[in-house]
């Protein structure tokens, strides 16, 4: 069994002196630990967050919008005591942001710098050597993230806003834990970081990246975990409201809506209703609050009418 | 565990879960380092190693539930510790057998009032413990099972919910949970009495299936049970469940598509070198430019007609398609949409002004004249006026659809006018949700308009909308 173990084999393959140790020992070790950097994650969540650790591999996060797929990585980093290195994607994302990039201007200076002492064909051999060294280099996040020597955690924010073509940079990192630059060979990672992506499921990833990493969907909370986030998040929330506050969003998300309210919007109300000094929901603090929960005028509409039963024309 | 690893991946694939052959090396690895004996985690396991899309998770339940039913689990942790002490391994195989004996026992036990008592006091407490023993009870009790016949279980489940008389049980929970006055506490409650009831449902046809998987094993159970993925459904025989999977499955595919679309738009081709651009960026390189710029590129946006028949047997494949087309309109510079039956109506002006492409679908149906004479579909008469009434407005830059089975019930062709509406426009193409081997039986008569249209497409399904809507623009 031991001659099969992912992070024996990774750790030979990349060189180390060691194989670095493990992070977590059960998936109950997990929950537990999250718990205390006050994230409340499901079964599943603490699963696949061990599974990440023990087979060494990315773990692609999906899911609706505001349910907890970016703090998870933070409370993972938080967790183990890790720097979160942190990769916002965007629209027309290149390797020049994502990995790495030449210094032009520090090379052109120190071209210009050398030019006075001689100008043969030796010298600029010798100059050339010395202008792609890693002094002259900007690490961008992938890059920071292999080459760091500190314990990090790796999170590849939104990486569905990528062209596809993008997605490949990654690939390399994903499954080697190693960055290749032609002028200086191959950069291995020093030590096996833990990566997160996430994906707000605006277009299908390809086969290729979702073949390397583990999968986890976080999907909206039970009604007993939102509320036990709520009382965890929100100071001063008696357990009635939260309980309350849970159920109403629950049968919001049971209608057909446009944006269904997500864990953050919910948080959101709650800290009103608290504010408010609000001790339970009736007709009227729902009525004058949805648009706290609800972002489209015909969502709030639709709500009103299903849950409170008429539709009155909004304040 | 291996061999039954790879039987459940076979499986996934029969379902159409595309799984890889890395996947599976990952998952067998996977299952090295877990406790075998928890069965959440090693679904939760299973699927972070197999399965790559949420869509996909519920057929992904629904076969991991079959395959490794809590019965058959305790069987294999049995065979992995043979060699483990006896206390354990007796244990284990005492377990399905006691719960059996507490089935066939504890109906004896309990009356019908205790039973259903029973199961009110653990659906109020959200006892899910509980919950499982009452389902056990009731389903040795109720389901009536027969052993060796190869059914799904769709209707024990069925004959277990109206012994227990279910309505009853929502209703009693609603009462129970309605402290409050009020139209939110209302609502509150009656969604409560719902979900709870929902968890029954769900724990009967867990326990039904356990009791199906020991009699015929969980391969051909697993056939019984297999469902189609969403984008797989056939749309002209979908059930009404099926079909609110679909309209669920549109939305997002619909977004999916227009996300892909206008991406593509933008980087398909590069226009020219863009001088200024390209000069203001060589300043911080000393003047050479090493990084050039391009001009966006502007391609010509098509212009699409869709008319679509709107009779009964073909109407849902025509509200998908409507809906897909609108919901990208974006991508195209013009998109009229028209429906008939035997007469035709322009429903543009219902999308114009409609939010949401899905609002203007649901008001087709009441608001379009498309009914002149019997309410059978004539393609003849449509197209007779559409050719009159707008063939005028099609241009060399104007896309056709027709969205139909070609079903013409026997009434004339016409299609030396769709051969003069082809002459107009750039295209036409013909979308028909039929498979293709009924094409052209019976009343049907592709055939006679085949050789006017730019291709005649068999659309059945969500992906292959898709595929063909993504080619268009």
């Amino acid at each position: 069994m031991s001659a099969l173990d992912p992070r024996e084999e990774l750790a030979k393959r990349l060189g180390l002196e060691e194989i670095p140790p493990v992070r977590f020992q059960s998936p109950d070790e997990v929950q537990k630990l999250l718990a205390a950097n006050d994230y409340l994650g499901d079964e599943a969540i603490a699963s696949v967050t061990f599974l990440a650790d023990r087979l060494a591999k990315p773990v692609l996060v999906e899911g609706p919008a505001g349910t907890g797929k970016t703090a998870l990585a933070k409370a993972v980093a938080d967790s183990i005591g890790a720097r979160l290195i942190r990769l916002q994607c965007y629209e027309g994302l290149d390797e020049t942001k994502a990995l790495y990039e030449w210094n032009y201007r520090k090379q052109l200076l120190r071209i210009q710098a050398g030019r006075p002492e001689g100008t043969g064909a030796e010298e600029w051999h010798h100059l050339e050597e010395d202008i792609f060294a890693e002094e002259f280099m900007l690490t961008r996040p992938l890059l920071e993230a292999i080459s760091a020597s500190d314990p990090v955690v790796l999170l590849i924010d939104e990486v569905d806003r990528v062209e596809l073509e993008t997605e490949a940079l990654m690939l390399e990192i994903l499954s080697e834990y190693q960055v290749s630059i032609p002028e200086l060979g191959t950069i291995r990672a020093k030590q096996i970081p833990m990566v997160f992506l996430t994906s707000n499921n605006t277009r299908e990833l390809s086969e290729a990246l979702k073949r390397r990493c583990l999968y986890l969907y976080v999907g909206y909370p039970s009604i007993e975990r939102e509320r036990d986030i709520i009382l965890l998040r929100v100071p001063g929330v008696s357990s009635a409201l939260a309980a309350q506050i849970a159920q109403v969003v629950r049968s919001l998300r049971a209608i057909d809506l446009k944006k269904a309210p997500s864990v953050a919007e919910t948080l959101d109300w709650a800290r009103t209703l608290v504010v408010l000094g609000r001790e339970e929901i009736g007709d009227e603090e729902t009525a004058a609050t949805l648009h706290i929960l609800l972002k489209y005028q015909s969502d709030i509409e639709r709500a009103r009418k299903e849950l409170l039963g008429r539709a009155r024309p909004v304040a | 565990m291996l061999n039954r690893l790879g039987d459940f991946i076979g499986e996934l694939r029969a379902a159409g879960i595309p799984v890889s052959m890395s996947e599976h090396v990952d998952a067998a690895r996977a299952l090295g380092v877990i406790d075998l004996g928890d069965r959440e985690l090693l679904r939760a396991t299973l699927a972070a190693t197999l399965v790559k899309d949420g869509d996909h998770l519920p057929v992904f339940n629904a076969a991991f539930d079959v395959f490794f039913s809590v019965r058959s689990l305790a069987s294999i942790e049995e065979e992995l510790d043979e060699t483990s002490t006896d206390k354990r391994s007796a244990a284990n195989s005492s377990g399905p057998g006691r719960s059996r004996g507490q089935g066939a026992g504890g109906a004896g036990e309990l009356s019908a009032g205790e039973l259903a008592e029973l199961l009110f006091r653990a659906m109020l407490a959200g006892d899910l413990e509980a919950m499982r023993f009452g389902a056990r009870e009731a389903v040795a009790r109720y389901a009536g099972m027969e052993p060796g016949r190869p059914v799904g279980g769709t209707y024990y489940l069925y004959r277990t919910l109206r012994n227990l008389d279910v309505e009853a049980l929502e209703r009693r929970l609603f009462e129970a949970a309605r402290l409050e006055p009020g139209e939110l506490a209302e609502r509150l409650a009656r969604d409560d009495a719902r979900v709870r009831v929902e968890q029954l449902k769900a724990a009967l046809e867990r326990e039904i299936r356990e009791r199906l998987v020991e009699d015929r094993g969980a391969e051909a159970l697993a056939k019984s049970v297999r469902k189609p993925l969403p984008e797989d459904l056939d749309v002209m025989h979908a059930n009404r469940e099926e079909m609110a999977q679909l309209e669920r499955a549109l939305r997002p595919l619909s977004r999916k598509l227009a996300v892909r679309l206008a991406r593509k738009r933008r980087h398909r081709r590069r226009g020219p070198v863009d001088l200024r651009h390209t000069v203001r960026r060589s300043l911080s390189t000393g003047g050479v430019p090493i990084d050039l710029r391009f001009k966006p590129p502007r391609p010509a946006k098509p212009e699409i007609f869709v008319v679509a028949d709107v009779s009964g047997s073909v109407a849902s494949f025509a509200r998908f398609t409507l809906h897909l087309v609108h919901a990208i309109s974006s991508q195209f510079s013009k998109v009229r949409s028209f429906v008939f039956v035997d007469g035709l109506d322009e429903v543009t002006h219902l999308f114009e002004v409609a939010e949401d492409p899905a609002d203007a679908v649901a008001r087709i149906n009441a608001e379009a004249d498309v009914v002149a004479f019997d309410g059978h579909s004539d393609y003849g008469r449509a197209l007779t006026t559409f050719h009159e009434r707008y063939a005028p407005s099609l241009t060399k830059r104007s896309t056709v659809l027709i969205l139909g089975d070609a079903r013409n019930n026997y009434h004339q062709a016409h299609a030396e006018l769709l051969a003069a509406l082809r002459y107009r426009a750039k295209a036409v193409y013909w979308l028909n949700p039929e498979p293709t081997g009924y094409w052209n039986s019976g009343d049907s008569i592709v055939a006679q308009y085949a050789p006017y249209c730019d291709r005649v497409v068999e659309c059945r399904t969500l992906r292959q909308l898709e595929a063909f809507v993504g080619e268009l623009a």
